[in-house]
C-alpha cells in the first residue's frame, strides 16, 4: 500500500510540473504510467475513468483523483491530489512574486510561442489513444464521430455530447 | 506568512474590500459545482463581474500567467488569487473549494462504475460515455492545431511530439525537454 501511495506521489507530482498548455497534454504520459508501466487498469478501464471525470463538475484533471481512489482508496485520492494539485500551484505561487518583471521579456513569448506546437502534439496524441482505447465497437467509433462533430462548432455544450454517448450506450442499438 | 503581492497587478488596488478566506473558499466552491464542461468562463463572471475580486485586465493578466504556467489554468488562477488576497492561507482554501465537490462526485461515479460493472445495460452506457468523452478531446485536438496549418516548422514540431509520445510511447519527461528546446529556438529565432 505504501509502495503504491509512493508511487502514485512520484507519478502525479511529476506530471504535475509537465503540465504546460493544460491537463490534457499529460493524459499520454498518465495513461502509459497507469496501464503499461503499473498495469493498475486496463486502457479501457482508463477511457472510462476519464470519462467519468469529464461527466463531472470542476477542473478537467479530476481524472486523477479518481485514479487515485481506484487504486488505493481515499488515502490514493488525498495523494493523487496533493501531488498532481501542489507542486505545479507551488511553481504558480513562486513565479507569481518574480512574473511583473518578466511578463514582457522577449524570451518568454518565445518560450510561449515553442512551447505551442509540443502542446498541439500532446493534445493530438491524448484524442488518438483515449480514442483507441474507447472505440472497441463500430458504434462506438460512430458515437465518438458524431460527439466531435457536435463539439466542434461550440454551440453545444459538452455535457450534451456526453449526454447523447451515454444514452446512445445505454439503448444497445449496434452492438452485436 | 502572508505574502502581498499587490505589486503584481497592473492597474493600482482601489477601495475594493479584498475577499476573506472564507469569502475565497465559497466563491471557488460555488465555481467547482457548476463548472461543468469548462470553468473558465464562468470564473471571468464570477471573479470579475460577480464579485469585483479583480478587474478584467487584471483577470486577463494573472490568467496569462496561469496559462503559462504547468497545471490547470483554473488550478493555478485559484492559487494566484487565493494567495494575492489572503497568502498561503488564502491559496489553500481557493484551492480546496474549487476541488472539493468534484472530488466528491467524482469518487460517487467512481462508485457507481465499479457497483454496475456487470450490468450489461450500464457497462454500455459507461461505454458510449467514454466514446463521447473521446469525441469532446478529438474536436479539442482540431481546434489547438488548427491555428497550426500555415506554420510548417511548427507542425513538424507536433508531429514529431505525436509519434514519439502516441506512437512510439515514449516518456513524456524527455519528449518534452527536447522538442520543447527545439520549439523555443525556433521560436526566438524566427519570431512570428
Amino acid at each position: 500500500m505504501i509502495a503504491v501511495l509512493l508511487s502514485l506521489a512520484a507519478i502525479f507530482s511529476e506530471l504535475s510540473l509537465l503540465a504546460f498548455g493544460g491537463g490534457n497534454t499529460i493524459l499520454p504520459e498518465m495513461q502509459r504510467q497507469v496501464v503499461e508501466v503499473h498495469h493498475w487498469m486496463t486502457a479501457r478501464d482508463f477511457s472510462a475513468l476519464f470519462a467519468l471525470a469529464q461527466a463531472a463538475p470542476g477542473p478537467n484533471m479530476m481524472v486523477v483523483t479518481l485514479i487515485g481512489w481506484r487504486v488505493a482508496g481515499w488515502p490514493g485520492v488525498l495523494v493523487a491530489s496533493l501531488a498532481k494539485f501542489g507542486p505545479s500551484s507551488i511553481v504558480t505561487g513562486l513565479v507569481m512574486q518574480v512574473w511583473r518583471r518578466f511578463k514582457d521579456a522577449p524570451w518568454r513569448k518565445a518560450a510561449q510561442a515553442g512551447l505551442m506546437p509540443v502542446t498541439v502534439g500532446l493534445v493530438v496524441a491524448s484524442a488518438v489513444l483515449i480514442t483507441e482505447a474507447s472505440d472497441h465497437e463500430w458504434v462506438y467509433v460512430a458515437i465518438t464521430a458524431i460527439a466531435t462533430g457536435l463539439t466542434l462548432t461550440k454551440r453545444i455544450h459538452p455535457l450534451w455530447a456526453l449526454a447523447f454517448g451515454a444514452l446512445a450506450g445505454w439503448s444497445g442499438i449496434g452492438l452485436p | 506568512m502572508d505574502v502581498t503581492i499587490t505589486s503584481a497587478s497592473p492597474a493600482p488596488v482601489t477601495e475594493r474590500e479584498p475577499p476573506t478566506t472564507g469569502e475565497l473558499f465559497t466563491g471557488f466552491l460555488w465555481l467547482g459545482m457548476i463548472g461543468f464542461g469548462g470553468v473558465l468562463p464562468l470564473s471571468r463572471r464570477m471573479i470579475v463581474e460577480k464579485r469585483q475580486w479583480l478587474t478584467g485586465a487584471e483577470f486577463t493578466e494573472l490568467l496569462g500567467l496561469c496559462q503559462f504556467l504547468p497545471g490547470g489554468n483554473i488550478i493555478n488562477l485559484s492559487v494566484a488569487i487565493g494567495l494575492q488576497f489572503r497568502g498561503v492561507r488564502g491559496a489553500f482554501a481557493a484551492l480546496i473549494g474549487l476541488i472539493a465537490m468534484p472530488t466528491l462526485v467524482v469518487v460517487s461515479l467512481g462508485m457507481v462504475y465499479d457497483r454496475f460493472q456487470n450490468d450489461p445495460h450500464i457497462q454500455h452506457m459507461f461505454a458510449g460515455l467514454a466514446a463521447a468523452a473521446a469525441g469532446l478531446l478529438c474536436s479539442m485536438a482540431i481546434k489547438v492545431a488548427w491555428p497550426l496549418r500555415t506554420h510548417p516548422i511548427g507542425l513538424l514540431i507536433a508531429a514529431l511530439c505525436f509519434v514519439a509520445i502516441a506512437v512510439l510511447r515514449l516518456p513524456l519527461l524527455p519528449t518534452m525537454v527536447v522538442l520543447a528546446a527545439i520549439g523555443i529556438a525556433v521560436a526566438w529565432k524566427w519570431p512570428r
